[in-house]
């Protein structure tokens, strides 16, 4: 077993489930959507996608593109709530939490196709 | 992008994961902190957290030490133990994130990746044709500096740090691209440039058999088109690499056996092959006459072998003596076993009564010691010996031996003539045919070409590319065009140029010391020795239209190509 691999793993996965957990719930209601949660799953996502740096591999490269493309949706996530709330002074309404709920959407689709690499490339390993 | 290039970026991403995890980590503590630390307002009242903009806001400017004291509410002692607990953090994950990127600076692996990178960028923007150096040894390094001087272009590779630091701080002309790696790995030989379009040749000139064997075979195969010179010190290897076809083997053993020979059988053709073969520029060598008559070979290795037996096809047999302290002599020749450097086996040789002498043995010290008891026993004694290490070059010019084999320079003037003048060798297997009279007159022709300096030697080929003007006059005049229009100087056609002509390959026939009243025809291929600036201006006769055809008329033509072409 090499402790590497379990950190790698552990934090593609820690991903897609914080971002899962933020996603679910019905999309425009704002007290389903924690912002507690959309804030672990960026800093969880970030992680990842610094671990991934340096693979100089096709699959590794792959997983970095996925990852940047979750970070990007959920910091996009993030500035839409803050420009509402404290810019705007909207508030969550909830055409406001439609929006970045969706956007954490697409992030959550991108860590889906990470966490599936992962597990091909697993697969792929031949003992 | 390149891999080369790639594996500098992927390095240096690879490297900062730790420093950035460390930064992501701290930043996330300091900001979910301040989001469940309450505040207070101006009445002291507990109010409602920093929002994780706010926080993130304040985390921002605290972190990179600016200190923007912009939020207006003052914080409650809670905010401040925590704000207080942030800042250290930051600081420290700051200053390791900095002193990580300052390591990684001066990571000998990233600088071998920069190195490298940067001499793959030079090589792919080389436009002018270049061959690879392959070790930079006594050897390489003449050869470089004299590819230098003749303005050709090279790339070089050593697996020694040195000889590269001493390149970057040598007088070149040119930039040089060189590599600290080791030539043997392909791929060391593929960012060389060992499948650009200008690669002309390789040398493997390193001072190890094994390495330039493997160097020629990668080449051989990687690339089948490129010409090979390489160095072999072993009859094996040198067998070897001519069996797949390495081009140029250049055994310096052997070539020098039998130059020695062709010093003993005609001394002027001997020294018309050294003024055309050194480093030109340099002082002109002496005229050498071995004497004929009883040798003793000190040292029976690959050079006292070659020297036997050359000695042996002159009809010496009988009054050759081999001194070694192998017993490993053939038979046929009287033999002594002893190292030869006391008296007492001198003597049983027969140094009394000797011509010459041989210090061959693969020891500089031995060899001295050998030539100066030698000495001592016969002053009369001609002495060639062998040096195999320039360190040594102090004492053997102390000692004044009347020749000296210096196998680095050997290898480097053999290497240098195949590359620069192609033609040198069938020109030099020419000479090795004619008599002592014929080179004796030939040198007396060359010498006020020389100046005392060893000349220049180049080849010319008449064509449309090479000489443009000489090629369009050739094809359209209807008088014949002599040889003397390229000996004659552009400036003042009544003044020679300091040049001669060796010979002149037609059709694959050679004409030796061509006359200059004979007629050029289109595709002449012409051997010349003569001085740097004859070589220019006859360059720029050959090319350029109005110089030739003020030398062919007596009268300047003037103006442009597009002048006349207007006028007309």
């Amino acid at each position: 077993m090499n402790l590497e691999k379990v950190v790698f793993g552990f934090f593609i996965v820690l991903a897609a489930t914080l971002n899962f957990g933020f996603f679910i719930g019905d999309i425009a209601r704002p007290e389903l959507h924690h912002i507690y949660e959309l804030f672990a799953a960026i800093v969880v996502n970030l992680i990842a996608t610094t671990l991934k740096f340096g693979d100089r591999t096709q699959i590794g490269a792959i997983h970095l593109a996925t990852s940047l493309v979750a970070d990007l949706q959920l910091i996009a996530a993030a500035v839409t709530w803050g420009f509402a709330v404290h810019v705007l002074g909207l508030g969550m309404t909830p055409e406001i939490t439609a929006s970045v709920v969706s956007l954490s959407g697409g992030a959550l689709f991108a860590n889906v196709v990470s966490v599936i690499l992962l597990i091909a490339e697993t697969l792929m390993m031949r003992r | 992008m390149s891999i080369v290039n790639d594996s500098v970026l992927f390095l240096v991403l690879r490297r900062m994961r730790t420093p950035l995890i460390v930064m992501i980590l701290i930043y996330a503590v300091s900001i979910f902190g301040l989001v469940l630390v309450p505040g207070i307002d101006a009445n002291g009242a507990a109010t409602a957290p920093m929002t994780f903009f706010d926080a993130f806001y304040f985390i921002s400017y605290t972190a990179t030490t600016i200190g923007f004291g912009e939020i207006p509410n003052a914080f409650s002692y809670a905010q401040r133990f925590w704000v207080t607990v942030c800042i250290y953090l930051t600081v420290i994950g700051w200053s390791y994130s900095i002193l990580s990127i300052l390591n990684l600076l001066k990571d000998e692996g990233l600088q071998r990746a920069l190195a490298r990178s940067r001499f793959n960028r030079k090589v792919k923007n080389l436009t002018e044709p270049f061959c690879i150096i392959c070790g930079l040894g006594e050897t390489g390094s003449l050869i470089s500096k004299t590819l230098d001087q003749v303005q050709m272009r090279f790339v070089v590779l050593d697996v020694r740090a040195e000889p590269l630091q001493e390149l970057e701080l040598g007088d070149y002309q040119a930039d040089v691209p060189a590599l600290h790696a080791d030539a043997q790995i392909p791929e060391t030989l593929l960012i060389a440039g060992l499948k650009h379009a200008r690669c002309k040749a390789v040398l493997a000139v390193t001072n190890s058999d094994e390495a330039n064997l493997a160097i020629a075979m990668t080449v051989r195969l990687l690339n089948p088109g490129i010409p090979i010179i390489a160095r072999a010190e072993h009859a094996a290897t040198a067998s070897n690499m001519a069996s797949f076809g390495t081009n140029f083997v250049v055994d310096p053993y052997t070539l020098y056996a039998r130059r020695l020979a062709l010093a003993m059988r005609s001394p002027p053709s001997y020294q018309l092959v050294e003024w055309l073969t050194r480093v030109p520029g340099t002082p002109l060598p002496e005229l050498h006459e071995p004497p004929t008559g009883k040798w003793i070979i000190c040292g029976y290795g690959h050079f006292g072998r070659a020297i036997v037996q050359r000695l042996d096809n002159m009809g010496l047999h009988d009054n050759v003596r081999i001194i070694d302290p192998r017993p490993t002599s053939p038979d046929d020749h009287i033999s002594i076993v002893s190292a030869g450097t006391e008296a007492n086996p001198l003597i049983d040789a027969g140094i009394k009564d000797a011509v010459g002498l041989v210090a061959a043995s693969d020891n500089d010290i031995n060899n001295l010691s050998i030539a100066i008891t030698a000495r001592e026993l016969n002053p009369d004694l001609f002495i060639v010996m062998r040096q195999s290490s320039s360190g040594n070059s102090a004492l053997f010019e102390t000692f004044d031996a009347n020749l000296t084999m210096v196998t680095t320079q050997t290898v480097a003037h053999a290497c240098l003539s195949y590359l620069t003048t192609p033609m040198l060798s069938r020109f030099i297997r020419e000479v090795e045919k004619q008599s002592a009279e014929w080179a004796t007159n030939l040198l007396e022709s060359l010498a006020p070409a020389c100046s005392g300096l060893v000349p220049y030697v180049w080849t010319t080929r008449i064509n449309r590319i090479k000489t443009p003007a000489l090629n369009h006059a050739l094809q359209n005049l209807a008088s014949p065009i002599p040889l003397s229009v390229m000996m004659t100087s552009n400036r003042n056609r009544d003044n020679p140029l300091k040049l001669m002509p060796l010979m002149l390959e037609r059709a694959g026939q050679l004409i030796l010391c061509p006359a200059s009243d004979l007629p050029l025809h289109s595709g002449d291929k012409i051997i010349w020795a003569g001085s740097r600036e004859a070589w220019n201006e006859q360059k720029l006769t050959g090319s350029y239209a109005n110089a030739l055809s003020y030398i062919i008329t007596g009268h300047a033509e003037t103006g442009s190509w597009l002048g006349k072409y207007l006028n007309s």
